[in-house]
């Protein structure tokens, strides 16, 4: 058994709990496209490259597990609104057994 | 008005590919798209990354795909409405259509192709509340005419090229030129970069690092802004000003053509995937990321595929007499609508005596 639980907080706030594979190469990002947490075209869409920011999530716990940001992911989010110090690109986030039980809440789409 | 046999709404890969498949099918193209150049997604936000899964090239960036594509398709003589963004449609007695640019160039042609994508790339605008209030009323998210800032006070947002080039240029037009950024580091070219800090030190730009705008006061019109630092000891100032311009990018959206009538699931438009990409409105295809179907993949090559598919079909509708077998370009070659003609070279019979 290669997965983890990871509770993901929506945009309306509802909270899921969902198992997640540490073996198929994914990331955060792609784990709440795949349970459709968020509609398809309000998330991950720049693919996972950390250039469009969609995928901003807040992290409620597990902080120190998480990879350190890259460059790239921290001049994106610097683009980014609503930005809070525990705010990360979900799609910048693999999937791996550290992070079982992480729980993290998607940020706000802020296009009307 | 602009004439065609396909119109493609999208100048991506996939609208730039349908111009090849269309062509050699002998059927025209003109394509539109809401960016000042072609390649869409592929320009616009990753032309210097990396492909490794277009069949045949192990590995090629973005932006050289695109310029590949544009000459591939050069003998066809496309025709681009760039910088327009595709507004309206209109369904002719005929069963053609013409459709109407944020420009009001219009366009008319019997089959509409929308290759848009995730959509055109509109300005990010920052949640600033009753920001809507103060737009084109001393809020602009596109620098238009430079002229319009002569001698007024003007505050930036932004940490990008684009924020970063505008308080430059503005700094020797405008009687005031603010640029706030929300840290210390920009992520423009180091150029750029540099000659702000230069202006900065001279008194020719504002520097104000470390902040964020949150806020904007006014009557009738835009007056001041409320600018928050992080430092809390120094908390908000409030910033009397003419003009306010947030440059944070672009993002796309869907956009008007969500308003054609047609069948939208998820953010993207269904289409007949069992046969040709047709919309429910019929006349009008959508290919490439902008559909949607069961198992749809947004790949590049699944678009490449859908175009290919989608002009077999358009070539039906516009010529419903005409026989017509797919023919390979290995047996009749491309022959452009330039005069130019591309074959592979014939075995030479000569006799040696």
């Amino acid at each position: 058994m290669s997965d983890i639980k990871i509770t993901i907080i929506d945009r309306e706030g509802e909270a899921h709990t969902v198992d997640a594979p540490t073996d198929m190469n994914m990331n955060l990002m792609e784990i709440i496209r795949s349970y459709e947490l968020a509609p398809e075209g309000t998330i991950g869409i720049c693919g996972g490259m950390a250039m469009c920011a969609s995928c901003q999530c807040y992290m409620l716990n597990l902080e120190h597990m998480l990879p350190e940001m890259s460059i790239e992911e921290e001049d994106m989010l610097d683009q980014a609104f609503l930005v809070e110090d525990n705010s990360r690109l979900s799609c910048q986030i693999r999937i791996t057994h550290e992070l079982n039980g992480l729980e993290i809440k998607i940020a706000p789409t802020t296009e009307e | 008005m602009i004439k065609t046999d396909i119109l493609i709404i999208g100048a991506g890969p996939t609208g730039l590919f349908a111009v090849f498949e269309a062509g050699l099918l002998k059927m025209k193209c003109h394509l539109i798209d809401a960016l000042p150049q072609a390649g869409g997604q592929c320009s616009e936000i990753y032309p210097k990354i990396p492909i490794y899964d277009i069949p045949g090239f192990p590995e090629i960036l973005a932006g050289d795909l695109v310029d590949n594509l544009m000459e591939q398709i050069k003998p066809f003589e496309p025709g681009f409405t760039l910088g327009e963004r595709a507004e309206t449609i209109d369904k002719q007695e005929d069963g053609s259509f013409i459709v109407t640019t944020s420009k009001g160039t219009k366009h008319h042609a019997p089959v509409v192709v929308i290759a848009g994508g995730l959509g055109s790339f509109e300005p990010r605008k920052p949640p600033i509340p009753g920001i809507q209030k103060y737009e084109d009323n001393g809020v602009s998210y596109i620098i238009r005419d430079p002229e319009v800032y002569r001698d007024k006070k003007v505050v930036i947002a932004g940490g990008g090229d684009s924020a970063l080039d505008w308080s430059i240029f503005l700094a020797d037009v405008a009687k005031e030129v603010s640029l706030v950024h929300r840290r210390k580091d920009f992520r423009g070219a180091l150029d750029s970069v540099e000659k702000v800090e230069e202006l900065s030190k001279i008194g020719k730009i504002n520097l104000i690092t470390d902040a964020e705008v949150v806020d904007l006061k006014g009557e009738q019109k835009l007056e001041a802004v409320i600018i928050r630092h992080k430092d809390e000891a120094r908390g908000e100032e409030e910033k009397q000003i003419d003009h306010f311009i947030p440059l944070f990018g672009l993002s796309p959206k869907l956009g008007p053509i969500g308003n054609w009538g047609l069948e939208i699931e998820k953010n993207a438009i269904k289409v007949d995937n069992a046969y040709d990409y047709q919309t429910n409105i019929p006349g009008i295809y959508a290919i490439g990321d902008v559909n949607t179907y069961k198992g749809k993949l947004k790949l590049i090559l699944c678009g490449f595929h859908e175009a290919a598919i989608m002009c077999q079909s358009a070539y039906q509708r516009l010529n419903p007499d005409k026989k017509y077998v797919m023919k390979y370009t290995t047996v009749s070659g491309v022959n452009g609508f330039d005069g130019s003609k591309k074959e592979a070279k014939r075995e030479v019979i000569k006799s040696i005596n």
